[in-house]
Order: C-alpha cells, then sequence, then structure tokens
C-alpha cells in the first residue's frame, strides 16, 4: 500500500491511471454476481418471455413455434381472461383504498398517548408478520358457512344463518377483500414512522393557534406524510395486482370465476391444463402493461393530493 | 422507533400553565375523554384482529367431536377437553421431517446467499469508482419496479430445460447472485458511514477485503440482520415458486406440504389442520418478537426510502 501511494505521488499520472484501473476491476469483480444474475434471471427471462409470447410452446412441443399475435388474440376472445381482468380490477380499486384508509387512521390513532400504546401496536402489526399458505387456510376456517369463526358467531349471538362468505359468489370476493385488510400492519408501521418524524414545533405553533386534536391530525399530519402514502398506494397496487396464493388455496378462482385473479389465470394456463406458455408469456405482458398504466395514473393523480414540505429536506431524511 | 412520541410535551405544557385554570380544568376533562375514547376503538379493533387467531388456536386442541357444534366451544380444559394429539398427528400426515427440512434448507440458505451476495455488490457499488458504474446502478434501481409473474415463465423454462425441476436448485440458486432490493439497502448503508474509516484502515495495510469485513461490516451489522430476518420470513412463507418447482414429496418444502394437505386427506380434519397452520406460523411469530427492532427497521426503511 505504502508503496503504491509512493508511486503514485513520484509520478502522477501514469500512477493515478493504474490505480483506477485496479479500482474498476474491484467493482467488476464484486458487482459480477449481480451482473450475471441479471444476464440469467432477469434481463434474459424477460427478453426470452417477450420473444416467447409471439410463439406456440408447451411441455410436448419444443422448440418453440412462432405464432405471430395469436396469443394475444386468444386472450381478447378468451371470456375467462375478461372475467379474470374483471374480479382483479375490483379486488385492486377496493382492497388497496381501503387497507390504506385503515393504516392511516390507525397509525395516527396509534400514535396518540394512549395506555399500553407499544402492546397495541404489536398487536396491529402481528397480522402482518405471518403469511403465505397458513394465513390462507386460517381464513379458510374462519370463513367456513357452519361451524367458521364469522357464521357461528352471528349463529351463537342472532340464532340466524350468515351468508356463505367464499361459496358464495357475491361474497367470495368481499372474503378475500376482507383476508388482505387484516393484514395492513406493514403500512401502519410505516406511517407511525413518518408521523414521528414531523417536528413537533409544527404542533406546538398549531396548539398555540388553538387548534383541536382533530384539526391538527386532519390540517399538519396528514398533508406532511402523503408523500409515504403516495409510495405505499404504488407498492399497494403492485401486490394487489399479483395476489395468488389466496385465490389459489381457499377459492381456487371460484365460485363461478367470481375470485379467478389474473395471476391465478396465468398459473393455471401455464402450469394446471395442457402448459401453454406462451400463451402464459403474453398473459404475464399484459400484466405487466395493466400495472405500468395504473402505476402511472397514480403519479399523474399525485399533483393534486401529495404535499411535499421540501423536497431537498425529504431526501436527506430518508 | 417509539422514542420520538410526544416529546413535545415539556413546551405544550408550559404554554398550558399560562392560561387560566378553569380553561386548564376542562382541557383536562377533553383530552380525558379524547384519550379514552381512542383507547376503547383501538382495543375493539384489536380484538377484532386477534379472534381469527384466537379462533385458530381453539380449534386446533378441539376433539374431532367438538370442532362442529353450535354454539361454539371456546376454552379448553374449561369447556372441552383439550386433545393435543392433533399436533403430532398432523405433522406425522405431513411427513414434517421431510417437509421442514426442506423449508429449513431452503430458507438458511438463502439467508446468508441474500446476505452475502447483497453485502459483497453492495461494496462494489459503495466504495469504487468505474465507469460504468452509473448505468449499472440505474439498471439495478429499475429491475425494482418488474414485477416477478413476468418472468416467472421463461425462469421455469430456463430450469426445467437444465433439467432442476423437482430438486431445490431453483429456489436456492438465484438469491446467490444479488437481489436488487438487498443491494440498494446495503449500499444505503455503507453510504452512511464516513470514508476516513476506511482511510484510517488502509493506513494500517488492510486492502479492499480487509476494509470490507473489518471497516464496513461491522457497521452495517443491523441493516444486515434486517436482509436477513426478511429473508427468513420470506422464504419460510415463498408459495409460487415451490408450488411450481417441487412435484415430489420428499423436495416439498412445508408451505406446499401444508396446501395440499385438505386434498391428501380427503375432506378438512379443521382441528388438525389449525394445528399443523398453528406450528408453520409459530417459528415467524417467536422470530418476530426475539427481533422485533429489525422487522420494525426493515418495514420502515423499505417503505420510507423510496
Amino acid at each position: 500500500m505504502v508503496a503504491t501511494a509512493k508511486s503514485a505521488a513520484r509520478a502522477p499520472r501514469h500512477g493515478i491511471g493504474r490505480l483506477a484501473r485496479r479500482e474498476e476491476l474491484w467493482f467488476y469483480l464484486l458487482v459480477s454476481p449481480w451482473i450475471v444474475g441479471f444476464v440469467l434471471f432477469l434481463g434474459g427471462p424477460i427478453l426470452a418471455s417477450a420473444y416467447l409470447s409471439l410463439t406456440h410452446n408447451d411441455p410436448i412441443h419444443w422448440p418453440p413455434v412462432w405464432v405471430g399475435l395469436a396469443n394475444y388474440d386468444h386472450m381478447i376472445h378468451s371470456f375467462v381472461f375478461w372475467e379474470s381482468v374483471k374480479v382483479t380490477l375490483y379486488y385492486v380499486a377496493v382492497s388497496v383504498p381501503c387497507s390504506i384508509a385503515m393504516a392511516t387512521i390507525i397509525a395516527l390513532l396509534l400514535n396518540e398517548r394512549i395506555p399500553f400504546v407499544s402492546a397495541w401496536r404489536t398487536i396491529y402489526y402481528l397480522p402482518a408478520v405471518v403469511s403465505g399458505v397458513a394465513v390462507a387456510l386460517l381464513w379458510q376456517w374462519v370463513f367456513q358457512p357452519q361451524f367458521g369463526f364469522l357464521n357461528g358467531t352471528i349463529w351463537d349471538l342472532f340464532h340466524v344463518q350468515g351468508p356463505d362468505w367464499l361459496l358464495s359468489p357475491y361474497w367470495a370476493m368481499p372474503s378475500l377483500i376482507i383476508i388482505s385488510l387484516w393484514q395492513f400492519g406493514g403500512p401502519m408501521l410505516i406511517y407511525l414512522a413518518a408521523i414521528q418524524n414531523i417536528p413537533t414545533t409544527l404542533y406546538e405553533a398549531s396548539e398555540i393557534d388553538g387548534a383541536g386534536k382533530l384539526r391538527r391530525m386532519w390540517s399538519i399530519t396528514l398533508p406532511l406524510i402523503t408523500p409515504v402514502i403516495f409510495f405505499n398506494l404504488i407498492l399497494n397496487i403492485i401486490g394487489s395486482f399479483q395476489v395468488f396464493t389466496n385465490a389459489y388455496i381457499i377459492t381456487q378462482g371460484g365460485p363461478d370465476y367470481t375470485t379467478y385473479m389474473y395471476v391465478l389465470n396465468m398459473y393455471n394456463q401455464a402450469f394446471q391444463y395442457i402448459g401453454d406458455m406462451g400463451y402464459a408469456d403474453a398473459l404475464a405482458w399484459v400484466l405487466f402493461l395493466i400495472m405500468l398504466v395504473f402505476t402511472l395514473i397514480a403519479f399523474k393523480s399525485a399533483q393534486f393530493w401529495v404535499h411535499y414540505e421540501s423536497p431537498g429536506d425529504q431526501a436527506g431524511n430518508a | 422507533m417509539a422514542t420520538t412520541t410526544g416529546t413535545s410535551i415539556g413546551t405544550t405544557e408550559l404554554a398550558k400553565s399560562v392560561r387560566s385554570p378553569s380553561l386548564l380544568a376542562r382541557k383536562h376533562v377533553k383530552n380525558t375523554m379524547w384519550v379514552t375514547s381512542i383507547t376503547i376503538f383501538i382495543a375493539a379493533g384489536g380484538l377484532v384482529l386477534l379472534f381469527p387467531v384466537a379462533f385458530m388456536l381453539s380449534t386446533s386442541l378441539k376433539p374431532t367431536s367438538i370442532v362442529f357444534l353450535l354454539p361454539m366451544k371456546w376454552l379448553p380444559y374449561l369447556q372441552f377437553r383439550a386433545d393435543w394429539n392433533n399436533y403430532p398427528q398432523s405433522l406425522a400426515f405431513m411427513g414434517w421431517i421431510t417437509v421442514y427440512g426442506n423449508t429449513l434448507k431452503v430458507a438458511i440458505n438463502n439467508m446468508f446467499a441474500d446476505v452475502i451476495s447483497g453485502a459483497v455488490v453492495a461494496y462494489g457499488f459503495a466504495r469504487f469508482r468505474a465507469r460504468g458504474k452509473d448505468v449499472l446502478f440505474a439498471l439495478l434501481i429499475s429491475t425494482l419496479m418488474i414485477p416477478y409473474v413476468t418472468r416467472l415463465v421463461p425462469e421455469f423454462l430456463l430450469f426445467s430445460r437444465l433439467g432442476m425441476v423437482n430438486t431445490l436448485l431453483p429456489l436456492i440458486i438465484p438469491p446467490w447472485f444479488g437481489s436488487a432490493f438487498n443491494i440498494f439497502l446495503l449500499r444505503q448503508f455503507m453510504m452512511t458511514i464516513p470514508r476516513e474509516m476506511d482511510d484510517a484502515a488502509k493506513v494500517d495495510g488492510a486492502g479492499p477485503v480487509g476494509i470490507f469485513v473489518y471497516v464496513l461490516l461491522p457497521q452495517i451489522r443491523a441493516a444486515l440482520a434486517v436482509v436477513a430476518i426478511t429473508s427468513l420470513t420470506f422464504n419460510w412463507n415463498d408459495f409460487l415458486r415451490p408450488l411450481i418447482y417441487l412435484n415430489s414429496h420428499s423436495v416439498q418444502t412445508a408451505a406446499i406440504a401444508l396446501a395440499n394437505f385438505q386434498a391428501d386427506y380427503g375432506g378438512t380434519p379443521y382441528n388438525q389442520l389449525m394445528a399443523a397452520t398453528v406450528v408453520n406460523l409459530i417459528p415467524v411469530v417467536i422470530l418476530f418478537f426475539v427481533a422485533q427492532r429489525y422487522f420494525i427497521q426493515g418495514i420502515v426503511i423499505s417503505g420510507v426510502k423510496g
């Protein structure tokens, strides 16, 4: 090390050049796993997927046969495809705003000085810790029409039979949405952290001006956390369009395609029925475009409701 | 993270004491009402969130004759004889040693893979200058936006061409190449560590590897823990990937065995199913209580960073 420093001092131009080359070498050595991974598991598959969506291929038919836009043509004439788009939009349109509203309200309340506040925060966050199949099975039993928790309780209290929930075409989708709302703990914690980042001087000033607690929540806290709400909105939209596990385990898309979520359709086309991989790739691309459109709409809407106090400051805090 | 609540209290107290006593008393009553009503609301909501969990725990201990009974029985020992046999029976039915063994293999391998690959690549981005670095970093960030389902099918084709379907390899190889999110997160943390510390180590004779191991890694332990815990819980719960790649029982993970429980059983023994579900949930819940700080940091970083 010392020797290199000396030689660099003696012949600056030449030495720095060599040092810079060594640094560059180290950079590419360290980053190489990600570059290889990018080519193999990300860039490669995505380009392949774009090409494969224009082919027919399944486990028996290999190599892929070029079919042009046939997969896309099949899609727009497919009843099942349009059902899956419809129910996925329904899910996203209800689940995303409801869970954001719930997370915001609970975060505002859990920021107040109430007894056992950290215990309450843990309880509200806990459902978000667990996920996957176990949660799906838990809720399948809760919604069981005769002896599940919901209808069992309704019967015990009122002696009437509740709805069939997951078995009813009207209630199946609301049931899945209720399950998604149970796990709003993640965004809630994020809002809570954002609320606690708000400078207390703002509240003190408004208290001297005589603003009440609700007024302060509405006029100070809420506007100041809109950037974080916006970020969560984007994440939530992207996540909700890709919901799979609950629909696959709990309802298998039924009854009558009322919970036939988009990715479930894609999975079935690729892996469950004949294994039409090219069609599944086309479905994946269309989903990507749908998500992109919704994300762009969200970005466009931001100027009307997202409040940036001072952009430079915000970046510094994060 | 709870530290900043109510730091304003000193100043507001001061402001209050200036006002007349009757106004103070009225404010006090108002404040008590406010706190009480919020507490009631929060407590009620908390109960609603916890009831399904209580129902699951209660069902997991019920003998079969009690499961389908109205009005519902809730309390083991008081209302019914607790049947702990549901647990060993359901675990034996799932072939728990095999499936949890596989789950642990995947989860632990992927935890190390995520931490090591993430830290190494992040080190490159955080500390070394090179031509093309900005382009690569922009590429890395843009991949965060790409949904997994877009590459689901081609990735499957790749692994099936390589003859790796029905092995754990498709699940445990990709993490070794680094995930964009972990790289980004760890890089951000490394950037906050002053370069003077690197220089000090350099003077002491440390090379790039020495600086990484002795200077940077110890400084970002918290971030590494966040990555490790996020990775563990994600892989413990992951369903879509194992579902696609693992067909035969000997390679299945617990999530798949749990999903197949009803079909394999040919009916739904809810008491045993709930026992199996509880077993699947408990490790994550324990991990949460042990490492609560890192869970919360992980959530908050991933949410606020954007």
